[in-house]
């Protein structure tokens, strides 16, 4: 039963994994722009829910309504004011500038919370769980995040696949200068993808926060597990990433009940495999 | 008053020019073609006249609007579709989101995903279809589809022929007259001149960015053409 659990508790990880990873390749997959500063916006997210936590009093989670859209406006304003200039044939300008942001954004939540661990307050929620069989039971927390995942991943489906917007992503991502014939501003569309990336992160860095306790050291290793995620699900699928994200869940799960302490190597040995037996990833897209 | 006009028009590519100051007009409802060898500017100057290419504003005049220095993604708005060279559909849209992509600028007019249904009927079974899975030609009317979704007054077809078997380009240029029939102007850029002629009301040669040549299909004579197409004075 001991193994049953941990590869529960791996399936659970792996939707906060899909969380962390779903905005690193949507916005890869509209304007092939690697976000280097991905994880440290993830920890931004944390410490921004910290911040109107202790301010206010309230529960993360209702804060969520605060943090979202606010990393929504950042996202799009960022991508407008910032990174729309960095896009171009040479793929080396969005990559230095967003290791610069990268470095920005820890050397400013170190300047302004401290290099101190926190922990987002859960409440009751921290230790809540269902009791499934005898000596089997699954966190309440844990499912919401994982619930969470799914719904954003089919809501972002939704999107892509099924509105005027999400054509315009795709037929822009395909070829910008067409899209621009149609009518469709690129520069746009862009920040619209950024803000929605920058949402998913708020939700990520959120539930991180009430997980685990965060530091403003801790983006760069979200950033390698988000990449990871995408990697082994296949550029560009949606649901990949979601799958890539439990198959490193349950890696390291796994992996650290076998070696303690081993976890984290566990998921990126895994990780390692995988690109070697299929380099495109599980799910890879059929046009590219 | 012209529907469109150039004065002056030029074009670079970095530091290469590729046009030399270019004036041309096209009336409403006229069909204008243009004809001239690879490397004319004939691609370059439908590039310019849809933003796509930054120009100064009084270089082009869209009924007597100044339209030269607004963005590509303006200007289909404004009532100029263009039909790329090379088709450019969208791989990752079926052909009816192709369609419908088309339609982005929001523009009021008669056409619509039916409609073009109805000039291209094989597009009904192929709807789904993802648009780089059909043939060349079966491409290049779903590109002219989706250009005329933005319901635009001047239509710039660059190339539709090329690289199609003469049976599909007569099934294309066959669709023309619907499309001047519904009030569209048309420019057609043509390496193939027969074909040039046939459809238009007037021609314009281009060589190495400049216009050599400018008038009616019929007042034309074949040396002048020759003339104006390769340069060459008096060969035989």
């Amino acid at each position: 039963m001991d193994w049953v659990n941990a590869v529960i508790q791996g399936i659970l990880v792996g939707g906060l994994y899909a969380l962390f990873a779903t905005g690193l390749s949507l916005i890869f997959g509209v304007m092939r722009l690697v976000n280097i500063a991905h994880g440290d916006l993830i920890v931004l997210s944390s410490f921004l829910c910290l911040a109107i936590v202790s301010g206010l009093g309230l529960h993360p989670l209702i804060v969520l309504l605060i943090v979202v859209p606010v990393m929504f406006a950042i996202g799009y304003a960022l991508q407008r004011g910032l990174l729309n200039f960095t896009l171009g044939p040479d793929i080396l300008p969005p990559l230095l500038v967003t290791f610069g942001l990268s470095i920005v954004i820890q050397n400013a939540l170190l300047e302004i919370f401290s290099a101190d661990s926190q922990k987002l307050p859960a409440g009751a929620l921290q230790t809540a769980s269902l009791q499934i069989v005898e000596g089997l039971a699954v966190g309440v927390f844990p499912l919401i995040v994982f619930a969470c995942a799914i719904v954003v991943i089919a809501g972002l489906q939704f999107l892509f696949y099924r509105t005027a917007l999400g054509s315009a992503f795709r037929a822009t991502s395909d070829d910008p200068d067409t899209a621009r014939l149609m009518g469709i501003d690129n520069r746009h569309i862009f920040a619209l993808a950024m803000a929605i990336s920058l949402a998913v992160v708020a939700l990520a860095g959120v539930f991180l926060g009430m997980r685990t306790s965060f530091d403003p050291s801790i983006g760069p290793g979200r950033l390698i597990y988000a990449f990871e995620a995408v990697i082994i699900g296949g550029l560009g699928s949606l649901w990949g990433t979601l799958a890539g994200g439990i198959i490193l869940g349950v890696s390291q799960i796994v992996g650290g009940k076998l070696f303690p302490g081993a976890d984290q190597l566990a998921g990126h040995v895994v990780f390692l495999i995988l690109l070697v037996v299929r380099p495109r990833g599980l799910f890879p897209r059929a046009v590219d | 008053m012209s529907l469109l006009e150039t004065s002056g028009l030029t074009a670079f590519y970095g530091d290469f020019q590729a046009l030399f100051g270019i004036d041309f007009a096209i009336g409403e409802g006229e069909t204008v073609a243009i004809i001239g060898s690879n490397g004319a500017g004939k691609s370059t100057f439908l590039r310019s006249l849809t933003g796509l290419l930054p120009n100064a504003a009084e270089a082009i005049r869209l009924k007597g609007q100044p339209i030269g220095d607004l963005p590509a993604n303006r200007i289909v708005g404004l009532g100029i579709a263009m039909v790329p060279e090379g088709r450019k559909l969208f791989p990752s849209l079926t052909v009816e989101e192709n369609l419908k992509i088309g339609a982005y600028s929001g523009r009021e007019g008669a056409w619509s995903v039916d409609r073009i249904f109805q000039l291209f009927p094989f597009m009904t079974e192929r709807r789904q279809t993802p648009a780089t899975a059909l043939s060349g030609g079966q491409q290049q009317m779903v590109a002219i589809g989706r250009a005329l979704m933005s319901n635009p007054d001047l239509l710039l077809c660059d190339e539709i022929s090329l690289g199609l078997a003469p049976t599909v380009i007569k099934d294309i240029y066959d669709a023309l007259p619907a499309i001047q029939q519904a009030g569209t102007t048309v420019v057609v850029v043509e390496q193939d001149i027969q074909q040039a002629m046939a459809v238009s009301d007037r021609v314009y040669c281009f060589m190495e960015g400049r216009v050599t040549l400018e008038g009616a299909p019929d007042e034309l004579s074949h040396d002048d053409i020759k003339e104006a197409y390769f340069g060459l004075k008096g060969a035989a």
